[in-house]
């Protein structure tokens, strides 16, 4: 079992199947099985997992809020709960939402489980500062929660002053916990950092690293850099809310749009936080069911990286109806149009692997294929909201809402099952039923294009966000929004069904999509250290396939 | 800091297991550090920009608080951070010789001064609770009555309470290595990487105080 072999010559079988379970070796899963080798193991692929225990049960949360959401707005009038309530259900949505699910999803469970066997690592460089970091983000949703229901709070998940500095709802454990959550984010961040500075098997160059890591590496800068930075605010904002200390309160001389100036400094940025790490997902997917090397390598590598700089730059297009002089709002206008240009050629390259490849139409890959549409679809939409005279009137409306919904979500969620569902063998050496996948997949991007298309129409209509009652004139396409939700949320379901039944009953696999990814060169589950015997070696690309045509022999495994 | 744990006696750095060798290790936890180090000087970034904002905005108010602060007490602190981040400096390069006595000696001289600062911060502190120099609604004081000046009070406590809570955490760190330093013998020529992140550590404190005290005190 030399997991140095295969990549050097294709056409021989790796030859490490069968040696899951037992010998010297045991998979990750089996080695140790009480609960305490679970809750202080410093085994990164067992972090991972944990993370995605948590990550998934918090996203469960966020759904149900959000269900509560399209079914007040189900009616023109109150429907299931009062104003109070509505405010308190869309702020926790989000908060838990963005800061419980989409910012640790993909780093923190697949970034964690890949990221040292794709650079040939036995582990990440601090694997006890990994440990910690998720202990820091169970205690910071530990805090957020406890806010939550001892009162909850009304202010949007962007928690502007002056409201924020004086609802009576509970802000600071909220805002606290927040902070907490964001060392845990600076944490992984390092960690992945260093770890791809130091740790690399020889063989493996910054271009041979595979875009997956490209992408959590740019991610990781992102949060090392932004992130204390909104720590810092959110710690000002409690402090304003429990003492009133006039820091952003414009009765004692403070200046409420500093805030917003801080805020999105951070969540801009955090909106890159959440889909880099889905383009590094869908390239390596778009390259493994397309069987070729991703075209423009180098231009996707650069492209992550030139997202994180320009994405600090941004910022201010939240705010042009903030009185920001017109000067100001016309240069981040732009600025904001030139993400759209590096996200453009990531798009095109990924269309160029597509094109006269070998494409096998899995699941993973039809997740691509609703990535690739709602990446296109809310990037334009982004274009129209950057230009300022659009964005005039549709700002605050469910146009906005529609669109970061489009991109941030859509492409986050795509990524996130697209993932789950192209790593599940890596993971746990099991395969899942691909008719129920396909099934599902199509529920889902269905489901979410019924849900928020209505929205942009809304939006372009008039009707504000963060509104419990609305005229009847949109009660149509907020219908409509509503059914869509529902059949999201029933693909859902059918997910977790399949996928758990797969974790007991599925079939045994190694590599079944005959991936050339470097995580596939050791076993499926890997074992402890990752690799048994020898440093593997890399005298090939990541993403190398051979022609098309020979690639099925090749990789039969 | 990797090493702190695998650290073995007699000044031999143990290798952990998924580092390929014990200078690629060493080199991680340096990375590491002056990532987190960057993460600190963000994190009073924002409090910078804050402060470059209310001044922008307030500049009477600003000059006229900024003189109201003790430059004496200032000034003190200011000496005393430095030189303790030089004897922190020097627990370095004893604990490069082996050294350990000389590597606690020096740290504990760095802790004594580590105190010094937060007691002058206390009596400054004091001082402005006793006059009414507090932040938002909290002010009182008669003497300056422009506005904005409880707003500069804000960005003083803000800033420098936060400092003062770094100042805290490094005591605690550095006291922990001092403690190895005299009871374990840890370092030696191949093994002071927890000396070294300890003192970088507290460099930063010290470097954060030389950012806060011209901009508070002086400007
Ligand atoms: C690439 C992924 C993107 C994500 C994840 C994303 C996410 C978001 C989010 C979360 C918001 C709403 C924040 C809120 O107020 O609650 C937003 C608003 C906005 N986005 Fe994006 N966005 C992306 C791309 C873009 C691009 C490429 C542009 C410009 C070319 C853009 C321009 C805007 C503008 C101007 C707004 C503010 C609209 C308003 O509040 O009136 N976005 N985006
Ligand atoms: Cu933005």
């Amino acid at each position: 079992m030399t997991p140095s072999s295969s990549i050097a010559a294709p056409g021989a079988a790796p030859g490490h199947e069968a040696h899951h379970e037992h010998g010297d070796h045991p998979s990750y899963l089996v080695d140790g099985t009480t609960v305490k080798s679970w809750l202080l193991t410093v085994d990164h692929k067992r972090i991972g997992i944990m993370y995605m225990f948590w990550v998934l049960l918090f996203f469960l949360v966020g759904g149900i809020f959000a269900m509560m959401i399209r079914l007040e707005l189900l009616t023109p009038g109150p429907t299931i709960m009062d104003a109070m309530t509505y405010n308190r259900t869309f702020t926790l949505h989000g908060v838990v939402m963005i800061f419980l699910f989409m910012i640790p999803a993909i780093p923190a469970i697949f970034g964690n489980f890949m990221l040292p066997l794709m650079l040939g690592a036995k582990d990440v460089a601090f694997p006890r500062l990994n440990l910690l970091s998720l202990y820091v983000y169970l205690a910071g949703a530990g805090f957020a929660l406890w806010g939550m229901l001892n009162g909850g709070l009304d202010t949007g998940w962007t928690f502007y002053t002056p409201y924020s500095a004086h609802t009576t709802t509970t802000v600071a454990p909220v805002l606290f916990g927040a902070f907490i959550i964001g060392f845990s984010s600076i944490l992984t961040g390092m960690n992945f950092i260093v770890t791809a500075h130091t740790m690399r098997a020889p063989g493996i160059t910054w271009f041979k690293m595979p875009l997956f890591v490209w992408a959590l590496y740019a991610t990781s800068c992102i949060q090392v850099l932004a992130t204390p930075v909104i720590g810092l605010l959110l710690l000002l904002v409690s402090a304003e809310n429990l003492f009133n200390l006039g820091m952003f309160d414009v009765a004692r001389g403070g200046d409420p749009v500093l805030f917003q100036h801080l805020f999105w400094f951070y969540s801009h940025p955090a909106v890159y936080i959440m889909v880099l790490p889905a383009f590094g997902v869908m390239s390596e997917v778009v390259s493994t069911f397309s069987r070729k090397n991703i075209f423009g390598y180098r231009a996707v590598a650069y492209s992550s990286v030139g997202i994180a700089f320009v994405g600090f730059f941004a910022w201010g297009h939240h705010m042009f109806v903030s009185g920001q002089s017109t000067f100001d709002a016309g240069i981040f206008g732009a600025l904001s149009m030139l993400v759209g240009v590096f996200t453009a050629i990531k798009v095109f390259n990924w269309v160029g692997t597509v094109y006269k490849g070998a494409v096998e139409f899995t699941t993973p890959f039809a997740y691509f294929c609703g990535f690739l549409f709602f990446t296109v679809f809310g990037g334009m939409t982004g274009i129209a909201v950057a230009t300022v005279s659009l964005d005039v009137p549709w700002h605050d409306t469910y146009f906005v809402v529609a669109h970061f919904h489009f991109i941030m979500v859509g492409a986050t969620i795509m990524a996130f099952l697209a993932a789950l569902h192209y790593w599940f063998p890596k993971m746990f050496g099991k395969t899942y039923h691909e008719g129920w996948g396909l099934v599902s997949a199509a529920l889902i991007i269905l489901g979410f294009n019924a849900t928020f298309i209505p929205q942009f129409l809304l939006g372009n209509a008039g009707m504000p966000r963060r509104y419990y009652e609305y005229p009847e004139r949109f009660q149509a396409l907020n219908v409509a929004s509503t059914a869509g939700a529902s059949l999201l949320a029933f693909g859902f379901v059918i997910i977790a069904l399949y996928l758990v039944w797969a974790l007991i009953y599925g079939k045994r696999v190694d590599n079944p999509w005959g991936s050339k990814g470097y995580e596939w060169l050791t076993a499926s589950p890997p074992p402890t250290h990752n690799f048994v015997g020898p440093q593997p070696t890399y005298p090939e690309e990541p993403h190398f396939y051979v022609d098309p045509k020979k690639a099925e022999v090749s990789d039969a495994v | 800091m990797q090493s702190s744990h695998s650290a073995s006696a007699q000044g031999g750095a143990k290798l952990a297991a998924h580092f390929a060798s014990l200078d690629v290790q060493k080199h991680a936890a340096r990375l590491g550090m002056w990532l987190f180090l960057a993460t600190e000087i963000l994190l009073f970034a924002g409090l910078f920009a804050c402060y470059a904002a209310y001044r922008f905005l307030f500049p009477e108010a600003w000059a006229a608080s900024s003189r109201s602060l003790d430059l004496l007490m200032g000034s003190i602190n200011t000496i005393v951070l430095i030189t303790s981040s030089f004897t922190a400096a020097m627990a370095v390069h004893y604990a490069k010789e082996g050294k350990n006595k000389m590597v606690g000696h020096m740290f504990f001289l760095t802790l004594l001064m580590a105190g010094a600062f937060l007691v002058i911060k206390y009596f400054e502190y004091k001082h402005k609770f006793h006059i009414g120099t507090l932040p938002g609604r909290y002010y009182f004081y008669d003497g300056i009555q422009v506005p904005g000046a409880p707003m500069f009070f804000t960005v003083y406590f803000a800033s420098t309470a936060l400092h003062a809570f770094h100042v805290i955490i490094g005591m605690t760190v550095l006291a922990i290595i001092m403690v190895r330093a005299y009871r374990k013998g840890d370092f030696g020529p191949n093994n002071y990487t927890a000396v070294e992140l300890g003192s970088m550590y507290w460099h930063l404190v010290d470097l954060v105080w030389i950012f806060l005290f011209p901009m508070l005190y002086l400007v």
